[in-house]
């Protein structure tokens, strides 16, 4: 017989779900990543009272500091950028948690003690054997600690509890880096137990494209290639790329973001409805999505890369691709990418989706914008309709999250004019005050083992193998075309789209 | 702020167009109404909690205070549009005649197709659903902990007449308790023999808590009186020992479980407008309260 908890009630859906006891062991404590968001993420998990009480926090690197040296890092962090108030009892609730463990990934000693660590929080804390590991560290590391974890017994779960571990972007850099990333985890821990994160996933707006989609009736019928004329796909950052040459140089726009976000977004906008919101069949229509994407024959005239070069953006001076710190001279990286894609569908034939991304660019915008045919008749003077364009609906992921419909309306007081209008529906007013970071939803599902938000590696793979031809076609020919910082790209760019007889929507 | 003397439901209504019209921004993201019924003196505070539950609903808030009735009716209101949050509010009072016809002023300046929310922050009709304002509400809130009249008998009186769509403020403040407790009976499948519930002795969170482990786990649930403050201790007794949560302070609890150490856990007590706005989350009918009210009305009744 199985138990039913008799507190616990369907109909009472006031009760959030707790994750059960268990630690995290972060391993790369020192990075932007841990500070700015994984710390302060899961203070704000405590502050809403959904971590378990006994929650531990174990830090790991290379750094000579005891466990009190750590609690006053992640209270800093969490300080500095909490989403929720600062509250000391939430702080006394998880501080009693947090250990330090010193020492490199290549050292034996350091993970005997992470053991003792471990087995000392199940005594102390009743974490109860379950722990998770995320890997804040550069991809190059994963197969070192993954191998020291299984040596140490560490990956292995003992009866009844879990081991867990999560691993951020990128997933490599092509197809067969990724594939080797996998078996050097896949080794030690089984596919279920990899979390792979893409914190876009965990954004309430990109939740929301499946509630636009499937909970609505006005979308769904126009949704199609009798419709759609296009759509596009645009993440755009207004910064450089900072101190970041390091890690930049080499990966580029499309391996750093269309991979992986914007190919995940591709794939929520254009796959079938699901049979059911579970995390299988989601992955599995956007499995089909991704496998149904080719590219278009000409890759030199359906792509455009580019790199900005030093002038005035946003009113402030600021350097060129290439005179960013550290970056090494006649480097051929991209900074900007634009791709076409086409999706052999019945749904989608003949829409081509294009998708770009960039670095200071015009302003910081992610959408997604699906791009109407023209009525097919229409019974207004051509001169009357000169303004009217094409309807729109746009997904605004981020920064003022909502949605926008465009559509033609007449304006007052002349005689027939139509033109464009827009109406707004603005996240930002409507529900977002208290609306979770990407970090907090993703780490409590890592910890409630709920896996719907992560791609699985088979959709790594296949959106590699939508990438690898274009970046081989970039690497065989020519050099990114430059661009000056704050605009909306190279020439290159808009040269690709009115090819299509198409446009850039200025977002 | 503009002031409306003697007005009535359309001079409203106009003003909030010209008042969003004026801002520079005539477009409504607002997602429902909210209605305060509120006495003169709490008037202030209560708007004040409506306005910060409101940044998370954005909602036109409808203060409306009901005077004195006698003599000639007049309708009296303060208008605007937030400044800092994204909403509409507009106090009106009432005088004279029209005291007795409180829902003719506020049908009007409804939100169209929108949900209603009728919400007493202290004193509340003895049956919500059947008062003139609370019967355009499709959510009724309550805060029995807050009553000022007849305090020991608020508790006793919404469950009485609880109707679908009515909900209290002391229960509200009842979800991280429970929500520990069920997390605590997920983690060990232990069978719960009876139960214990410590707190202030006027506490009707406290009452509710007891009605839902008692309803919930069919057990005695003993009533323990303390200093409080509010609820301090919840026991659940299992052949194997004491799950327990004890919180002396309001702030921080302990977690006692038979067979793991002993945890200190954040459950520090919440402000009005956090418990505003959880109310606000969903607006369909609380099931599990309604038993719950069923339950702590029995429990009574067998008593007396």
């Amino acid at each position: 017989m199985t138990w039913r908890n008799p507190l616990r009630d369907p109909r009472d859906r006031r009760l959030p779900r707790i994750a059960g006891p268990c630690g995290l062991v972060l391993f790369g404590v020192t990075g932007d990543l841990s500070r700015k968001k994984l710390m302060p993420a899961i203070y704000d998990l405590a502050n809403r009272g959904l971590l378990p009480p006994g929650f531990s926090l174990v830090g790991f690197a290379r750094r000579d500091w005891a466990d009190q040296d750590f609690a006053q890092i992640v209270h800093d962090s969490v300080k500095e950028h909490a989403r929720t108030e600062f509250r000391e009892e939430v702080w006394e609730q998880l501080s009693e948690g947090v250990r330090f463990v010193s020492g490199s990934f290549d050292d034996a000693d350091a993970f005997e003690r992470l053991r003792a660590t471990v087995d000392e929080l199940d005594a102390a804390r009743g974490t109860d054997g379950n722990h998770a590991f995320y890997l804040a560290i550069p991809p190059g590391s994963f197969g070192t600690v993954a191998q020291r974890l299984k040596q140490h017994g560490l990956a292995d779960a003992p009866d009844g509890s879990w081991r867990r571990v999560v691993v951020e972007k990128p997933f490599g850099h092509d197809l067969e880096s990724a594939r080797e990333l996998d078996r050097a985890l896949g080794e030690v821990f089984p596919e279920d137990s990899i979390f792979r994160i893409d914190h876009y996933l965990g954004k309430e707006t990109v939740q929301n494209i499946l509630a636009i989609r499937f909970a609505n009736s006005i979308f769904d019928p126009v949704w199609n290639a009798n419709y759609v004329d296009h759509v596009q796909i645009t993440m755009a950052e207004d910064g450089g790329i900072g101190g970041r040459a390091g890690y930049y140089d080499g990966i580029g726009a499309a391996r750093d973001v269309i991979q992986n976000h914007l190919l995940q977004l591709m794939a929520l906008v254009a796959m079938e409805e699901p049979p059911a919101f579970d995390a299988d069949s989601l992955r599995l229509e956007k499995e089909k999505l991704l496998s149904s994407i080719v590219l278009p024959r000409r890759l030199d005239l359906t792509t455009a890369r580019g790199q900005y070069v030093g002038g005035w953006a946003g009113g402030a001076k600021v350097p060129g691709f290439l005179e960013e710190e550290g970056m090494p001279a006649g480097s051929t990286t991209e900074s900007y990418a634009a791709v076409t894609l086409h999706v052999e569908n019945r749904r989608w034939a003949g829409v081509p989706f294009y998708l770009r991304t960039g670095k200071r660019l015009g302003r910081r915008v992610t959408e997604v914008a699906v791009v109407f045919k023209r009525a097919p008749h229409l019974p207004f003077s051509a001169g009357s309709t000169e303004e009217l364009t094409q309807n729109a609906i746009v997904i605004r992921v981020q920064p003022d999250e909502g949605m926008t419909l465009r559509f033609g309306s007449k304006v007052p007081g002349t005689a027939l004019e139509i033109r464009d209008v827009s109406m707004d529906f603005a996240y930002g007013g409507s529900f977002t005050e208290a609306s979770p970071e990407a970090y907090e939803r993703l780490i409590l599902d890592v910890l409630l083992g709920d896996p719907p938000l992560f791609p699985r590696h088979r959709e790594v793979e296949l959106s590699w193998q939508i990438l690898d031809p274009v970046l081989e076609a970039w690497a065989r020919k020519g050099t990114p075309d430059p661009y000056p910082a704050g605009t909306w790209g190279p020439e290159s760019a808009d040269a690709m789209l009115e090819r299509d007889g198409r446009a850039w929507r200025r977002p | 702020m503009i002031e409306l003397i003697d007005t009535t439901s359309s001079a409203i209504a106009a003003e909030f167009v010209r008042a969003r019209t004026r801002a520079g921004s005539p477009a409504m993201g607002m997602v429902m109404t909210l209605v305060v019924v509120v006495d003169e003196d709490d008037a202030e505070a209560a708007m004040r909690v409506a306005r910060q539950a409101a940044h998370e609903h954005p909602a036109r808030v409808l203060g409306v205070i009901i005077g004195d009735g006698r003599g000639h009716g007049s309708v009296d209101a303060e208008v605007g549009i937030g400044a800092g949050w994204s909403g509409e509010t507009a106090l009106i009072r009432l005088s004279g005649e029209v005291t007795r016809h409180p829902e003719s002023v506020v049908l009007p300046l409804l939100l169209p197709d929108s949900p209603v929310v009728a919400w007493w922050p202290t004193d509340a009709p003895e049956d919500p659903a059947a008062d003139p304002l609370g019967a355009l509400a499709t959510r009724r809130i309550t805060d029995s902990a807050s009553a000022t009249k007849a305090r020991t008998l608020a508790l006793q009186r919404q469950c009485a007449s609880y109707t679908r769509g009515n909900t209290d403020l002391a229960w509200t403040r009842l979800t991280p308790w429970r929500a520990l407790l069920a997390g605590a009976l997920d983690q060990q499948h232990l069978t719960v023999t009876g139960a214990l519930v410590g707190a202030e002795r006027h506490n009707p969170s406290a009452d509710l808590l007891a009605g839902w482990l008692g309803s919930r786990l069919k057990v005695q649930v003993e009533r323990r009186a303390t200093d409080g403050p509010g609820i301090t201790e919840v026991e659940l007794e299992t052949r194997q020992g004491p799950i327990r949560l004890d919180r002396p302070d309001g702030r921080l609890a302990t977690f006692s479980s038979p067979g793991r150490p002993d945890r200190p856990t954040a459950l520090r007590r919440r402000d009005l407008p956090a418990l505003l706005a959880e109310e606000l989350r969903r607006l369909d009918e609380d099931e599990v309260y309604a038993e719950v009210a069923e339950h702590v009305l029995h429990a009574q009744k067998e008593r007396a």
